[in-house]
């Protein structure tokens, strides 16, 4: 790489955040930062940018970072080694483990964020040389519904949408989608289309979200009913006479099943909106908006995948387009919008335990293909284990060794801290990371390997329209710091297959990838990029984002769009799609009388995941800053819940306490929490503990948003936050939530310990030899304190009955200021802004407390010019009279002129 | 024809009726001010400040001589009053001439307490009261004197750093285990002795002086436990006593000062007392600003506006300590039953405690930061209630008053 230039120019590269895959432009700031803006030429954002992505620039700080190998001491510490010996170590592991106990006992467990070249070297080494499929992702608990429902439905995993067509459709309807908050972009090209053309959007989610808010039609689901729905719109389709049978004879196989079932499930409207919650008349709305508009997208997410019955729910969307024949031309179609920015690129390369590479999967044929084109010494015969088997076989033991790539799953997976100790159980814990600090690696990781981050790293991705983008570095590597693909790669060296992972950069493997895609497929495979095989390093590090597919020996190159299935060729054996029965939706886990509530989850706006990025940003942090449960009223009253309250959520898994919001987008008897909160920003509210281990039967997915769960109220005698430079360690007890500010770290807090206790606790909480400001109500409780070193603001803390203490928004502002002034210090801990207030500046008249900078502006202004004026004007002076000398001279030295 | 208003003392008190006056019925009254003093009225609070040179002794003056020829007042200033006739309304004079009136007040002020113990008589021990006191305590307090001040009151920590601006090295030596204790609390008086020691002023508290020892003046203060601190000046500013010699052979009633009712009205019609001579109910003030109160009050009457009252002051005590901000005000310590807010900033020297009762501002102590004692007294004055303010009470009125506006006219 060249050193930076001294003016360097932006450089392109892509978002690293959810699956819309926004192209970004990044100036380095020669000082470790860049300013952050949106590529204009992107096809997938031209130059937007949401919340998140504008806020990368934040998130790149070295402070938490992982910079070193470093190794698991026996009294639980990390320290530092060499990248030869971590290296040598994980060889060693993973073939002593092999030796003793068979590939099965060893897995790697990869992420949607990996680039697809990193992918596709850690998926090879396990699937090609060290014999077993047990790489699974955390693009499980996202998106694989979708893949096994498209599987079954197309043949491939193969997303047939593209954006454009959401700027002509002219129904759009988003089912378990909050895209709002989750692809902002996207949604905003929709709200986009709905105004310009006058597109109509349905919004189909049990919950209330902020994309509801611009919709023509929202229908409150009720939880898992969604096949219900679009089986009660199938037969709606059918007795209008809405399908298209020319194409349902011509192009697909399983209406008369599929139509059966829906029957069963849904008879009709009446049926249909019993079985859904909904009200007649809006379930006639939305049949009718469907029936009649043929230019309809259907957009689904998370609502859909993360479901035991997700398969089927994907597979209920499908079965209304393909009977309608509304797939494969411009402005419609069913379109997974996927959450990762590189689920698509893992689905490529076969990061899934069930693929095996490049679109292929476990049959002899595909095997033996893929085995021949890697030159591969053990290829895995069968599937591997799916993520929540995968840790399952952990806890029991049957996996012993275990690689975790660039994912958090002590905090993501179902009964997360269950699957925590599990990870203890490891003989060999191995995991790639960016963070220094996380819940996975403080699971007992035993060899933590530094890998390159956004901004370092250097390959491709590719979006929820198959857009295949670059992402490019632009800040050097720091510390230690190397490429996932190397990591592997020196790892599968030391192994001994060195002939095979020779690899010299990210476009050697680029080019290989795209060769599997292409090798012996002849258009029998839709994963074809192999116009892109031949790609020289130059052409690569130029590469425009190119939509796949791309095959030889016409590339087009991100320009024209090939649309899949335009011919009605499916990827199936006999080339016809899929309609295939769905089973009657049913949540997997029924409710109890001791869990008699269902909790959702989801993201909120300006958080990703595990925050392990964004929870660096202070401006994101702003927006939502503590873990929260929503509740509707009734259930809120019911259960003795207030409004800004807390309560204690649990499952039979595990239990949280969040914040209470009372929320009218809630249904009665539906909970909502975020997943983003992780043992590193919140006390409790790990929300993945609650979650159970129920998956779907054939795409494992885990059933993330229907956990029957009981809420109770939790009562604290103390609110309040602090703020401060360094880490501050909070005593056993303490609800806290961390928030990225400026300069520092915040904590929302809340306790039953006295202002006494919190007192005497600060006299040492920010170090001993700060000078502490404090404030006391005692009978208020009401507690709060300052401290600074140096004149400089190093810390506070603020604690007070609820409703008591103050928004930490002015005192924020003035920690991340940095420097006081006396005026400012004075007034920080009132918690409000001193700004606008009238400095009265030093006392000069005691008796009246008029100070310096009041005398002086009135006699700046003309209102006083003499002592006897200012007596007049401002009383200063009148009374004991002790001042009046002062005042005499501060006359006369006002009138000279001041010249600077 | 005018009536005759003759005002006995010629202190703060007595210039401030005269100005009340003057503002009201300039003319309704021909105008007597008596003054033992040989001087024209001068600002008693800033004696201090005359001592450490911060102001020069022509500035204390109050108004100059023309000011009280414009206002048509008859000065008579280096006499003393030496009786009053009330049934015949005449004052004698110490030259042996008699004033008549009609109108009599008394603002004779007060003088220090010398203490009963042996020595008090040697000279070089002083008091710190006037001007002559003054010109006698610069005589003294020449480079390296050593000074011991009797008292760490309000007089005695400013007369302490007067003495000590002026060259001296300074002792305080205090009765009580803490200074100002009848105006701030522990916490307060812990932060103002080390503020004055920092200006070089030695403290000795729980300190009870047994004697000033000496031959042909004054060369030590001995205190009960023995110890001995070399002087060679003594002050004593161990407090004062209202002068009410005159009104007590004019057979006015008489308590620790001259008993004056809401008019200001001794016992006898037509006689008013105000300042630290007066007595009002059961209470005698040592501060200039009751003693203002009271002016505007009888100087209303005077004038024929009986609609108003003096109902006691809410005492507030400001220290004129150069660089020492500290006001108290009301009920500083906290009754039973009260509730305190504190705000404290060591490193600014700052320290805040208001005392709540009944969701009533009762009290305030402030030191460093005292630029709202002020409001802090009016509030307690007007016994608003500041419930809804309180949160915000303490970080003074422009932040509380912004979040919640309160009713200033309650």
């Amino acid at each position: 790489m060249n050193a930076p230039a001294h003016h360097p120019p932006a450089v392109r590269t892509a978002c690293p955040d959810c699956g819309v895959g926004c192209g970004i432009l990044a100036k380095p700031d020669g000082s470790g930062g860049a300013v952050i803006a949106g590529d204009p030429e992107h096809p997938a954002n031209f130059g937007r940018l949401c919340s998140k992505g504008s806020a990368l620039g934040e998130t790149l700080g070295l402070d938490s970072r992982l910079l070193h190998p470093m190794l698991r001491q026996p009294d639980g510490g990390l320290s530092r080694t060499s990248w030869d010996d971590a290296l040598d170590r994980v060889a060693d592991g993973f073939a002593r483990t092999i030796r003793q106990h068979g590939p099965d006992s060893v897995a790697f467990y990869l992420s949607g964020q990996l680039l697809t070249e990193d992918y596709y070297v850690a998926n090879k080494l396990m699937k090609g040389f060290l014999g077993s499929a047990n790489v699974d992702t955390n693009s499980r608990l996202c998106m694989a519904s979708t893949v096994a429902g498209q599987r079954r439905a197309f043949g491939a995993d193969t997303v047939p949408g593209t954006y454009a067509d959401l700027d002509t459709a002219d129904l759009i309807v988003l089912v378990g989608s909050n895209a709002a908050w989750c692809h902002p972009v996207l949604y905003q090209r929709m709200i986009a289309n709905k105004r310009a053309r006058g597109a109509r959007i349905v919004v189909i989610d049990p919950r209330r979200t902020a994309s509801a808010e611009d919709a023509d039609l929202f229908l409150a689901v009720a939880p898992g009913m969604d096949t219900a729905l679009f089986a009660g719109l199938l037969v709606h389709l059918a007795d209008t006479l809405a399908l298209d049978y020319q194409y349902i004879e011509a192009h697909t196989v399983g209406l008369t099943d599929a139509l059966v079932r829906a029957r069963e499930i849904a008879p009709d409207m009446a049926a249909t909106a019993a079985a859904t919650g909904l009200r007649e008349a809006d379930v006639e709305k939305f049949f009718a908006l469907f029936r009649s508009t043929e230019n309809t997208v259907t957009c689904f997410s998370q609502g859909v995948n993360q479901s035991a019955q997700g398969t089927d729910k994907v597979t209920s969307i499908i079965n209304c387009h393909l009977a309608t024949g509304r797939i494969g031309r411009p402005g419609m179609g069913p379109f997974s919008l996927t959450g990762q920015p590189n689920a698509m690129g893992g689905r490529e390369v076969g990061g899934l335990a069930n693929q095996l590479a490049a679109h292929m999967n476990f049959s002899a044929p595909e095997i033996d293909r893929v085995g021949r084109f890697w030159n591969a010494t053990a290829m895995a015969r069968h599937e591997g284990l799916k993520a929540v088997q995968m840790f399952e076989a952990i806890e029991r033991g049957a996996i012993k060794a275990l690689w975790v790539m660039a994912t958090n799953p002590a905090v993501s997976l179902p009964r997360a801290g269950a699957m925590q100790d599990a990870m203890r159980k490891l003989d060999l814990f191995v995991v790639s990371e960016n963070m220094l600090s996380n819940d996975t690696v403080n699971a007992g990781a035993q060899i933590l390997l530094p890998a390159a981050a956004w901004g370092e790293k250097d390959g491709t991705v590719t979006n929820s329209e198959r857009r295949i983008s670059r992402q490019r570095p632009f800040l050097p590597l720091p510390g230690e710091a190397r490429a996932d693909w190397w990591i592997v790669g020196e790892v599968a060296r030391r192994m001994g297959f060195g002939a095979a992972f020779d690899y010299r950069s990210a476009a050697d493997i680029f080019r290989e990838h795209a060769a599997l895609s292409a090798f012996e497929n002849d258009g029998t495979r839709d994963f074809d990029i192999g116009a892109l095989a031949s790609l020289g390093d130059e052409d690569y590090n130029a590469l425009d984002p190119v939509q796949w597919p791309a095959s030889s020996p016409s590339p087009e190159r991100g320009g024209k769009e090939k649309r899949f299935f335009a011919d009605g060729r499916f990827y199936t054996p006999d080339g016809k799609a899929r309609l295939i029965a769905p089973e009657h939706p049913l949540p997997r886990v029924a409710l109890t009388p001791e869990f008699p509530l269902r909790l959702n989850t989801g993201r909120v706006r300006d958080q990703w995941h595990t925050m392990t990025r964004t929870g660096l940003s202070p401006r994101l942090g702003a927006h939502l800053p503590e873990p929260f449960v929503e509740v509707h009223a009734a259930d809120a009253a019911a259960m003795g819940l207030v409004d800004g309250g807390f309560a204690r959520l649990a499952s039979p898994y595990g239990a949280c306490v969040l914040k209470v919001k009372i929320s009218e987008g809630q249904q009665r008897g539906a909970l909502f929490a975020p997943i983003h909160w992780s043992h590193e920003t919140a006390s409790s509210a790990r929300i993945g503990d609650l979650v159970g281990p129920a998956n779907d039967p054939y795409s494992g997915q885990p059933e993330s948003k229907a956990t029957p769960v009981v809420i109770v109220p939790v009562d604290f005698a103390c609110r309040g936050f602090a703020l401060s430079r360094a880490p501050l360690a909070l005593p056993e007890g303490t609800w806290w939530a961390r928030v990225a500010v400026a300069q520092g770290e915040g904590l929302l807090l809340a306790s039953n310990d006295t202002p006494d206790v919190w007192h005497a606790r600060a006299q040492t909480m920010f170090g001993t030899g700060a000078e502490l400001a404090e404030y006391v109500d005692a009978p208020r409780r009401s507690y709060r304190v300052a401290a600074f070193v140096d004149g400089r603001l190093v810390g506070c803390l603020f604690i007070g009955a609820a409703g008591a203490v103050p928004s930490w928004d002015a005192v924020k502002a003035l920690f991340e200021a940095e420097n006081l002034g006396e005026a400012q210090r004075r007034s920080v801990l009132s918690g409000k802004s001193a700004d606008g207030l009238a400095d009265p500046g030093p006392v000069i008249c005691a008796c009246f407390g008029v100070g310096l900078n009041t005398i002086r502006a009135a006699l700046a202004s003309g209102a006083a010019a003499s002592v006897a004026d200012i007596g007049a004007a401002l009383r200063a002076g009148t009374n004991c009279g002790s001042c009046l000398p002062e005042l005499k001279r501060i006359v006369s030295h006002d009138r000279i002129p001041q010249t600077a | 024809m005018s009536e005759q208003l003759v005002v006995i003392g010629n202190g703060m008190a007595a210039v401030r009726l005269v100005e009340e006056l003057s503002r009201r019925a300039l003319g309704r009254y021909a105008i007597a001010v008596i003054g033992d003093e040989p001087s024209l009225a001068y600002n008693r609070v800033l004696l201090s400040s005359v001592l450490a040179r911060e102001v020069s002794p022509a500035d204390v003056e109050l108004k100059p001589a023309a000011w009280w020829r414009h206002h048509g007042v008859t000065l008579l200033y280096g006499q003393a009053a030496t009786a009053i006739d009330a049934d015949i309304r005449r004052v004698r004079l110490a030259s042996g001439a008699t004033l008549p009136f009609t109108r009599l007040v008394l603002a004779t002020g007060s003088r220090p307490i010398r203490l009963n113990v042996p020595g008090m008589d040697l000279p070089g021990v002083m008091t710190f009261r006037d001007l002559g006191d003054i010109a006698a305590l610069e005589a003294a307090a020449a480079a390296g004197a050593r000074a011991v001040v009797i008292g760490g009151g309000l007089l005695g920590l400013e007369a302490a750093y007067g003495l000590a601006k002026a060259g001296a090295a300074v002792s305080v030596v205090h009765l009580m285990d803490r200074l100002m204790e009848r105006q701030l609390d522990a916490r307060a008086s812990a932060m103002l002795k080390r503020a004055v020691e920092a200006r070089g002023i030695a403290v000795h508290l729980n300190a009870d002086t047994a004697a000033i020892r000496g031959q042909r003046r004054a060369e030590a203060v001995m205190l009960k436990d023995g110890q001995e601190l070399p002087a060679d000046l003594v002050v004593v500013a161990a407090g004062i006593r209202p002068n009410i010699d005159l009104a007590r052979t004019a057979g006015l009633d008489i308590g620790r000062g001259v008993v004056v009712d809401d008019h200001l009205q001794t016992s006898k019609a037509g006689i008013h007392a105000i300042g630290e001579c007066a007595e009002h109910r059961g209470v005698c003030y040592g501060l200039v600003e009751p003693a203002h109160e009271q002016a505007r009050v009888l100087a209303a009457h005077l004038c024929g506006d009986d609609t108003q009252h003096y109902a006691g002051s809410v005492l507030a005590t400001n220290l004129k300590v150069s660089g020492v901000n500290v006001f108290s005000a009301g009920d500083f310590e906290g009754a039973p039953g009260t509730e305190q807010v504190i705000l404290s900033d060591p490193g600014l020297g700052s320290y805040k405690k208001l005392v709540i009762a009944k969701g009533r501002l009762a009290g305030a102590v402030l030191f460093g930061d005292t630029g709202d004692g002020l409001w802090y007294q009016q509030l307690i004055r007007t016994s608003a209630s500041i419930e809804a303010i309180r949160d915000d009470l303490v970080f003074g009125r422009a932040l509380a008053e912004r979040a919640m506006p309160i009713d200033r006219a309650a």
